[in-house]
C-alpha cells in the first residue's frame, strides 16, 4: 500500500476534528440549559412552590400550584376530543385514503403541522374568546387542538402504514369484517407507535406558551370553572421571567425546572415505549 | 387493501365515520384560513398592499404597517440559518460517518432532546444566560474595536438584540436540520462510499466526493425546512430580541418580529390594531406555508430521484 501523502492525511484529520467540534457545539447548549435550570431552579424548588398560589413580590412562599393544575386541565381537555379526531383521521388516511378528499386532508394535515403556534392562538381567540367575551380554558384547548391534531393524525397514518399488508389480508381471509380488522388487528399492531405519537404531542402542548397568551390569559388564583381565565406553567415561566424582580426570576427558573422535568419525562417515556416493542 | 367498496353496512359505516373525522380536520384547516382572512379584512381595506411597506406602528394615530416586523423576522431567521446549517450538517456527518458506534445513539438522542425543550425555557435561558454572555464576551469587544468602522457591529450594546435572537433561534432549529440532514445522508449508496475508500481515498475525500454530489439538494431542503421553523418561532424571540420596531443595520440593535408583536400586543389590542395584528398573522401564515411547501417539494423530489425511500 502506498503511503498517504502528509497533506491528504492532515486534511482528513483536520476535517474529522471539525465535524467532531460541530457535534460538540450542537449538544453543548443542551448541557448548558440543564445546568442552569438545575443550579438556578433547585434553590426555589420546595413543596410550597408546588402547593401554593402565586404571591405578590416581597411575600415569601409563592407557588405555581394553579399553573400546574391549569396546564393539566387544558392538556386533558384538548386530548379528550383531539385524540379521537386525530386517530380516526389517521385511520382514514392510511386505510381508505385514496381520492380527492384524502389528498386534500393529507395536504391540510401537513400544512397545519407547519403553522406557527402563535397563529393557533389567533384561532382560539377569534372563535372562542370573542363569542364568549371572556378568556377561558376552552379557548386554550381550541388553540392547542390545532397543534395536537395534525401531529397525531400524521403519526397515526405513518404507523398504520408500517403494518404489513399480509396482516390485513390474513385477517380478512379469516372472514373478519374489515372495520374489525382495522380496529382490532391493524390498530392493535401499531398501537405502541401511535401511543408514542400521542405522548410526544402531549409533551409538546404541555410546553406551548404562545397560543395560550391570549386564550387562557393566566390567573393569579385558583380557576374553578372552564370558562374562566386560567393559569398555566409555561405562562407563569414567561411572566415571571420578564418581570423586573429578582425573586420572581428565581421563581421562573424553578417553574421552568418543574415544566422541563414533566415534558422530558413524558418525552423519554414515549420513546421507551416504541423501543421496547421493537 | 382491496379497493372494491364493501357491501357490509358496518364496514361502510366505519369508513364513513373515519371520513367524517378526516373531513373535520379539513374543515378546521379551512376555518383557520377563513378566520385569518375575515378578521384581517378591516386592516387590509384600510391600508391595502401598503401595509407591507409601511414602517408605521402607532396605536394612537391608528397607523399600522408591518415592514419593521417582517424585516426583523426575515433577518433573524436568515442569520439563524447561517449559523445552524454548517453546525448541523457537520454534526450529521460526524454522527453518520465518523462517530464510533457507541457514540452515535447518545449524540443523536441528545440532539433530539433539544427539540423537546419548550420555547419559553429557551427564552428564559436566553434572557439570563445567553444575553449576558454574548454581551460581555462578544458584543462589547466587537462594538469597541470594530463598531466605529463596520456598521454591522455598531453599538450601543444593550444586550437584548437581533444577534441574541438569531443565536437562540439557531440553537432551536439545529435539531430539525440535523435530523433531516441525517436522513438525506443515509440515502447515499454505501457502495459508492466504499468505492472511494477502496481506491485509497481518505474518509474526508469520501465525504467530499460522494456526499457532496448526492446531498446538496437534500441539505438545501433541510435548510428551507429549518427556515420555516425559524420564521414562526415566538416566545424565545420575543424574550430576547428587544421588541423595538425599527429597521436596523447593526446586529446589536434591538428589533422586533412578526410573531413577537402578536404575542406582546394581541391581548390588549382592539379594533384596527387587532385587525392589523391578525393581518401580520396572515402574512406569517402565508410566509411559513410557502417556505414549508418549498421544503417538501425539494425533499420529495430528492427521494423520488434516488428511489431509496428509507
Amino acid at each position: 500500500m502506498n503511503t498517504l501523502s502528509f497533506r491528504r492525511k492532515a486534511i482528513d484529520t483536520g476535517m474529522r476534528w471539525a465535524f467532531c467540534l460541530c457535534a460538540f457545539l450542537v449538544i453543548l447548549p443542551l448541557f448548558m440549559i440543564f445546568f442552569d435550570l438545575v443550579s438556578k431552579g433547585a434553590k426555589e424548588l420546595q413543596w410550597s412552590l408546588l402547593t401554593n398560589l402565586p404571591r405578590p413580590v416581597g411575600e415569601e412562599g409563592g407557588g405555581i400550584a394553579n399553573g400546574i393544575l391549569g396546564s393539566f386541565v387544558i392538556t386533558l381537555l384538548t386530548m379528550i376530543w383531539s385524540v379521537p379526531i386525530a386517530v380516526m383521521c389517521g385511520i382514514y388516511l392510511a386505510e381508505y385514503g385514496k381520492g380527492r378528499l384524502a389528498s386534500a386532508v393529507r395536504f391540510t394535515v401537513d400544512s397545519l403541522a407547519g403553522v406557527p403556534s402563535i397563529i393557533m392562538g389567533i384561532f382560539g381567540y377569534t372563535l372562542v374568546v370573542l363569542p364568549m367575551k371572556r378568556f377561558s380554558a376552552w379557548a386554550g384547548a381550541a388553540a392547542l387542538t390545532m397543534i395536537f391534531v395534525p401531529i397525531v393524525a400524521r403519526t397515526t397514518e405513518d404507523m398504520l402504514r408500517t403494518v404489513s399488508q399480509p396482516v390485513r389480508e390474513a385477517a380478512l381471509a379469516l372472514g373478519i369484517e374489515r372495520w374489525k380488522t382495522t380496529l382490532y388487528i391493524v390498530l392493535r399492531t401499531a398501537q405502541a407507535g401511535i401511543l408514542t405519537g400521542i405522548l410526544l404531542a402531549m409533551a409538546r402542548i404541555l410546553g406551548e406558551t404562545a397560543p395560550l397568551l391570549f386564550t387562557i390569559l393566566g390567573n393569579q388564583f385558583w380557576q374553578t370553572r372552564l370558562d374562566q381565565p386560567t393559569a398555566a406553567m409555561p405562562l407563569q415561566v414567561f411572566s415571571y421571567a420578564i418581570s423586573p424582580y429578582k425573586e420572581w426570576h428565581d421563581k421562573a427558573w424553578a417553574a421552568a425546572l418543574v415544566l422541563i422535568t414533566l415534558v422530558l419525562f413524558i418525552n423519554i417515556g414515549a420513546r421507551r415505549l416504541t423501543r421496547e416493542k421493537r | 387493501m382491496p379497493k372494491k367498496v364493501s357491501k357490509n353496512p358496518k364496514d361502510r359505516a366505519f369508513e364513513a365515520l373515519s371520513a367524517f373525522f378526516a373531513a373535520m380536520v379539513l374543515t378546521l384547516g379551512l376555518l383557520l384560513l377563513l378566520v385569518l382572512l375575515y378578521e384581517s379584512l378591516p386592516a387590509l381595506r384600510k391600508f391595502g398592499a401598503g401595509f407591507i411597506v409601511s414602517q408605521a406602528w402607532n396605536p394612537v394615530e391608528k397607523e399600522f404597517g408591518a415592514l419593521s416586523f417582517i424585516y426583523g423576522t426575515v433577518i433573524t431567521s436568515f442569520l439563524a440559518i447561517l449559523l445552524a446549517v454548517p453546525l448541523s450538517v457537520g454534526a450529521a456527518i460526524f454522527i453518520n460517518d465518523f462517530a464510533p458506534q457507541w457514540l452515535k445513539k447518545p449524540v443523536s438522542l441528545l440532539a433530539e432532546l433539544l427539540a423537546a425543550i419548550p420555547s419559553v425555557i429557551y427564552g428564559l435561558w436566553g434572557i439570563f444566560v445567553l444575553v449576558p454572555m454574548l454581551r460581555s464576551a462578544f458584543m462589547k469587544p466587537m462594538a469597541k474595536y470594530f463598531g466605529w468602522w463596520i456598521p454591522l457591529f455598531k453599538g450601543p450594546v444593550y444586550g437584548p438584540s437581533v444577534l441574541a435572537a438569531s443565536v437562540l433561534l439557531s440553537i432551536m432549529i439545529v435539531p430539525f436540520i440535523l435530523s433531516v440532514s441525517r436522513e438525506v445522508l443515509a440515502t447515499v449508496p454505501v457502495r459508492q462510499k466504499e468505492a472511494v475508500l477502496a481506491i485509497g481515498g481518505t474518509r474526508w475525500e469520501m465525504i467530499r466526493i460522494v456526499v457532496g454530489q448526492h446531498c446538496i439538494p437534500g441539505i438545501f431542503g433541510a435548510t428551507v425546512l429549518g427556515l420555516g421553523r425559524a420564521l414562526g418561532e415566538t416566545m424565545a424571540v420575543t424574550m430576547v430580541i428587544g421588541n423595538r420596531p425599527d429597521i436596523f443595520y447593526s446586529l446589536f440593535h434591538q428589533g422586533y418580529s412578526m410573531a413577537a408583536v402578536i404575542a406582546n400586543e394581541f391581548a390588549e389590542a382592539a379594533d384596527l390594531q387587532l385587525s392589523s395584528l391578525i393581518l401580520i398573522g396572515l402574512l406569517l401564515f402565508i410566509l411559513t406555508f410557502l417556505v414549508n411547501l418549498a421544503a417538501k417539494w425539494i425533499l420529495s423530489n430528492l427521494v423520488k430521484n434516488t428511489s431509496l425511500r428509507n
